[in-house]
């Protein structure tokens, strides 16, 4: 029996020379097929004495696992080198823009009221509402503002007849809110905000015919001036996240508070009016049967295209009502 | 209203600047929003009287002067002035003077030597325009300071007035409203009755007495009403905003503004008979100052003559008794009107005089007679002439009844401490007459006040005197209560939220729109009208919010954007009967590719039915789309959407017509829903999972074209058949190997046992039932 240690190296050099599965396969079989050179020495092994075959069958084997080692590693060699061509392949530009649908928004003054209702919410603000079509009683005359009272002509009113106009003011839902609370036996406290939109016949670069208001009314047993310049202020100061806000009152009218203000807020060195507030009027209480020797409230009302203008720094109102895609597109 | 700071300090003084008072003022709620000087900053300009001018040896346009300015020898200073001329007396600027842009320098003029310059009132910066130079009066003080002789160191301010506080449309009530917010005294002139000189009188006579709780009339004779107005007079009037116009005119405005009373001076002459003060008559008019004639109605209160009315009751003068030149015997008139009678009459006729806005507002009922008495003193002072007696007929005034004014109430309601002594200090200082005991005042309001009727009219009065400012911002002490969150009801910011996620940008667009839009596009010719639009094209309530998006679409695709989808969250309005009702809608428009333009993607144009995918993530639940026409949208690509049987929106495809109407290049999808109808969501409820897996089996069955696919799905789904979960189509197919008229579902049939495993047999049988069910209710058959 002839030293087969030779087919070692023998074959380490073919499976080396063989570049994928297929060749490895032929040259697999030269040395372990059927007609393989170590199957033809297994076969020979029956020629050989009971004396010899022990030792020159172990001296095969030996030969045959160095060769299954040699092709067992050739084999994950060439998977290995199959598998990185092909992860080569899968490979792609990650820095490409991802395939997007297109991206909405929201109307920056929604983004406003969002913030104002949440503001608000956090401490016990319940949202009312209330038609924008409304009549003269409540537009008014609920209101403390008579037919004829000079007060009316600070309010530019679009008439729809006689008894009906397009709210001037987000007032009105107050009344109605009181009104309805008394009537479902919900007495005070009562904390409403009543953002919407308003009318005014007035257009020009500061005023548009139409826009939004939030009106705020908190009534309670001891609810009193300084606590509305609290809250007031509490909300600026939160709103713009900036703590050294201030606001300042100037004594002002509105029929249906008493005292009243104009409210102005601290910015950039000067001061901005935001809105008017008061107390609410007796007239106003007497009108939805709420006691006013035993409860006090007051009432704001804030101008919500203002505070989205100073928010995000926009510099003319008409944007708001323009549509124009870039514009609102900076607000996502 | 604006006026003149130094006619205020004549009656008050202040140590405040003009800047500090205009601060107290505002603070203190007389807003001043504005506050100009009178004159530029500038100095060394004199009153200066030219003597002799000369033509310029070397230029037409020039004139040698030789001026007087108050000194040892006139000034030679070269003009080129068309007016100036020997004998005008005009401001000089002298050389070292500062004037607004220019310094002024000894100078050589086309070679002749100039020391100083004749100056216009442009140049000194009074007034925006100037046509030469400005001409001073004939008795001006040569050499007097111009600053001085004009009264130029002087301000306008003008004061933006809430309605409450008519007691400060006059120079009187401003300066009493410093004096309160200051603590300055003020220093009123003492007003004498003039003394009648003549026993003429007119005959008053006041009908209905609480519409003119007080009448003075006085006539005066012998007026030369061709007397020039005194110049200081002029310029008060002026810085008041009032041009002058005739002497008596002049005097009866001046008094308007000094004291807050409007007053009316009649041509005597032009009168028949004696005074009546009545509400018109049927059918009665008047042609008033500004020859406006109205048809008066029987609540317009008149002045009237034997021959008829001569002036609307505090609101303007009639033309034919209307004083000019040739007057030489005037009645004058001061009364009170309440505010109730005035107010609306001017409004109704499209003006508004400076009577009418007292009037309405109030005017002090006290001070009436001392107005006739102040006029008749100025009128015989430059006018002369002999006063008659005053009649005066005085009816049922206002009463000032006292108002209550509980510390307790002024603490609580203003939230800061407060002493009885203040309050009574400020109370002083307001010159409030009142008594007290108890911690309770009493106080009387005076007559000159409108707005003191309740204890908040006091507190309000007491802070504003204490300062806003001085209150403090106090956080309040509540009892706190968790607010409800109905979890069956969705917050309308969901569906912002979700229509934004999927691509949808917010807009606002106006309530009122373009009738047009309503009548073509919509169908509707009966919308809401608005009785004053502030323009044609924004005159109906819109009923619908497409008009707004198609609008903004197009503006937006001139503005060469290709693709858009919009929302609008917003009410809609119609008119029911005698109610308005009010539906917020959520509306959509999907115009362009139904992606952005990018890499990858094939750019296809959105379509109905990712359209309708969006409308039903929004929706929330399973609504019902049954095909219907809508005028606004293609007849074939048309639905409405239902929610529990009820109408609840819209979805389609803009009809063509409109789609070329607007020059739109592509098809636009529009929704429209009812926003409050798809809040409502069920709160979840457990249902048990299966141990058991699901056995899917896949079916193409051939059907009428016509059926609708939902019908067929919902057929299945309310059928419950047994172990079928769910139904769902996953192909449709139309063409070769289907007959003519049919179509081919695929469906994907999900079948389910909670108890135990399915086996085949189970899930044939299932589906034969599922087939039979088909064949009866569609006439479908498997398709092989």
């Amino acid at each position: 029996m002839s030293d087969l240690t030779h087919l070692i190296s023998q074959a380490q050099t073919d499976f080396a020379s063989a570049t994928n599965m297929n060749d490895l396969e032929v040259a697999k079989a030269k040395y372990l097929g059927k007609t393989g050179l170590l199957t033809d020495a297994l076969k020979g092994l029956g020629k050989l004495s009971n004396e010899e075959r022990p030792a020159a069958g172990a001296a095969i084997n030996v030969v045959k696992q160095a060769i299954e080692t040699a092709l067992t590693a050739r084999r994950e060699a060439l998977l290995n080198a199959e598998q990185a061509k092909q992860l080569a392949q899968e490979s792609i530009d990650v820095t490409l823009p991802a395939r997007a649908q297109s991206q909405g928004g929201l109307h920056p003054v929604t983004l406003t009221l969002q913030r104002i209702e949440q503001l608000f919410h956090s401490i016990g603000f319940d949202v009312a509402t209330g038609p924008e079509i409304e009549t003269d009683f409540y537009n008014f005359t609920a209101l403390n503002i008579p037919e004829d009272h000079p007060a009316r002509a600070m309010h530019d009113t679009f008439y729809i007849d006689e008894a009906n106009v397009l709210r001037t003011h987000t007032s009105p839902v107050q009344v109605r809110y009181m009104e309805n609370a008394l009537k479902n036996n919900l007495n005070p406290p009562l904390k409403i905000i009543a953002p919407g939109r308003v009318y005014r016949v007035d257009s020009d670069a500061t005023h548009s015919p139409m826009f939004h208001q939030v009106e705020g009314l908190w009534v309670d047993e001891d609810i009193s001036f300084a606590n509305l310049k609290g809250v007031v202020q509490d909300f600026l100061q939160k709103f713009f996240e900036r703590d050294d806000l201030i606001v300042r009152f100037r004594p002002s009218f509105f029929p249906f508070t008493e005292p009243s203000a104009e409210m102005d807020m601290s910015w950039n060195g000067g001061w901005l009016e935001i809105g008017g507030c008061g107390m609410v009027h007796p007239e106003v209480f007497r009108h939805v049967n709420i006691d006013s020797e035993k409860y006090r409230g007051f009432a704001f009302g804030l101008g919500v295209e203002r505070l989205t203008m100073l928010r995000y720094g926009v510099n003319d109102l008409r944007h708001f009502f323009n549509n124009d895609l870039r514009f609102l597109s900076q607000f996502r | 209203m604006q006026f003149s700071e130094n006619w205020l300090r004549s009656l008050v003084n202040t140590d405040l600047d003009s800047q500090a008072l205009s601060h107290a003022l505002t603070m203190a709620g007389l807003e001043v929003e504005d506050i100009q000087p009178v004159a530029a900053s500038f100095n060394k300009v004199v009153v200066a009287k030219i003597l002799s001018a000369e033509k310029h040896p070397d230029a037409d346009r020039l004139q040698v002067c030789k001026v007087d300015v108050g000194l040892a020898e006139p000034l030679q200073i070269v003009c080129g002035a068309t007016n100036a001329r020997a004998g005008l007396i005009a401001p000089c600027a002298m050389v070292g003077a500062e004037l607004p842009g220019i310094s002024i320098k000894q100078a050589k003029v086309r070679g002749v030597d100039s020391f100083g310059m004749m100056c216009s009132s442009k140049e000194l910066g009074i007034s925006a325009e100037a046509s030469g130079l400005l001409e001073l009066d004939a008795n001006a003080v040569i050499g007097q300071d111009i600053r001085e002789h004009l009264d130029l160191d002087d301000h306008l301010l003008t004061l933006k007035l809430t309605p409450n506080r008519s007691d400060c449309l006059s120079i009187a009530g401003i300066a009493r409203d410093v004096s309160a917010i200051t603590g300055a005294a003020a220093s009123f002139e003492t007003i004498l009755p003039v003394p009648a000189e003549s026993q003429f009188a007119k005959e008053v006579v006041v009908s209905d007495q609480s519409a003119c709780p007080r009448y003075c009339g006085r006539l005066i004779s012998g007026v030369n009403a061709q007397s020039t107005t005194p110049a200081w007079m002029i310029r008060r009037l002026e810085r008041s905003g009032l041009r002058s116009i005739n002497v008596i005119v002049d005097v009866t405005n001046y008094v308007l503004i000094a004291l807050g009373q409007p007053m009316h001076a009649f041509d005597a002459a032009k009168l028949s008979g004696g005074i009546s003060v009545r509400f018109a008559k049927a059918n009665e008019s008047l042609t008033l100052l500004n020859d406006q004639t109205v048809a008066l109605k029987t609540d317009d209160l008149v002045i009237a003559d034997a021959g008829g009315a001569v002036a609307l009751a505090g609101v303007m003068g009639g033309k034919a008794s209307a004083v000019g030149d040739e007057t030489t015997e005037i009645f004058l008139e001061s009364a009170f009107f309440p505010p109730s009678v005035i107010a609306g009459k001017a409004r109704r006729l499209g003006i508004s005089t400076d009577s009418s806005y007292r009037f309405e507002r109030g005017v002090d009922f006290g001070n009436t007679r001392n107005a006739i008495e102040y006029a008749t003193l100025l009128i015989k002072q430059i006018c002369g002439g002999s006063a008659g007696e005053v009649t005066e007929v005085i009816g049922v005034l206002p009463v000032r009844n006292p108002v209550k004014l509980r510390m307790a109430r002024l603490v609580s309601v203003l939230g800061i401490p407060f002493t009885h002594d203040k309050a009574a200090q400020l109370l002083m200082q307001l010159g409030f007459a009142f008594t007290s005991s108890d911690d309770v005042f009493s106080v009387t309001p005076p007559s000159y006040r409108f707005d003191i009727a309740i204890e908040e009219d006091l507190i309000e009065e007491i802070a504003r005197l204490h300062g806003y400012d001085h209150i403090p911002a106090t956080k309040p002490v509540a009892t706190l209560s968790i607010l409800g969150a109905p979890e069956a009801r969705r917050h309308q910011n969901t569906l912002r939220a979700n229509l934004a996620a999927t691509g949808y940008q917010e807009v606002v667009n106006y309530s009122f729109v373009d009738e047009s839009w309503e009548r073509d596009l919509l169908g509707n010719v009966a919308p809401i009208r608005l009785k004053n639009p502030i323009a044609s094209n924004l005159s109906v309530m819109r009923t619908s919010l497409w008009g707004g998006l198609l609008d903004t679409l197009v503006y937006n695709l001139n503005r060469k954007l290709e693709r858009a989808f919009l929302f609008e969250i917003g009410a809609t309005y119609y008119q029911k009967r005698n109610t308005f009702v009010e539906t917020t809608c959520i509306s959509g428009l999907a115009y362009g590719s139904a992606r952005p333009e990018q890499w990858g993607a094939d750019g296809a144009d959105i379509d109905f039915f990712e359209v309708k995918a969006h409308v039903d993530a929004l929706i929330g639940v399973s609504a019902v789309y049954e095909k219907a026409e809508h005028i606004t949208l293609h007849p074939g690509q048309t639905a409405r959407i239902l929610l529990d049987g009820v109408v609840i929106g819209w979805l389609g495809k803009l009809h063509p017509k409109w789609q070329q109407h607007y020059h739109l290049t592509k098809s636009a999808f529009l929704f429209e829903l009812d926003a409050d109808a798809i809040l409502n969501r069920q709160i979840p409820s457990y249902q048990e999972v299966s141990k058991f897996l699901p056995v899917r089996r896949d079916l193409a069955v051939v059907l009428d074209e016509n059926i609708a696919v939902n019908l067929v799905l919902s057929t299945v789904k309310n059928a419950n058949i047994p172990l079928i979960t769910d139904i769902a189509l996953f192909d449709l197919y139309q063409g070769q190997g289907i007959p003519e008229n049919k179509k081919s579902l695929a469906l994907s049939v999900l079948m389910h046992d909670t108890q135990k495993t399915l086996t085949d047999n189970d899930a044939d049988m299932a589906i034969a039932s599922l087939l039979q069910l088909l064949q009866s209710e569609f006439d479908a058959v498997l398709r092989n």
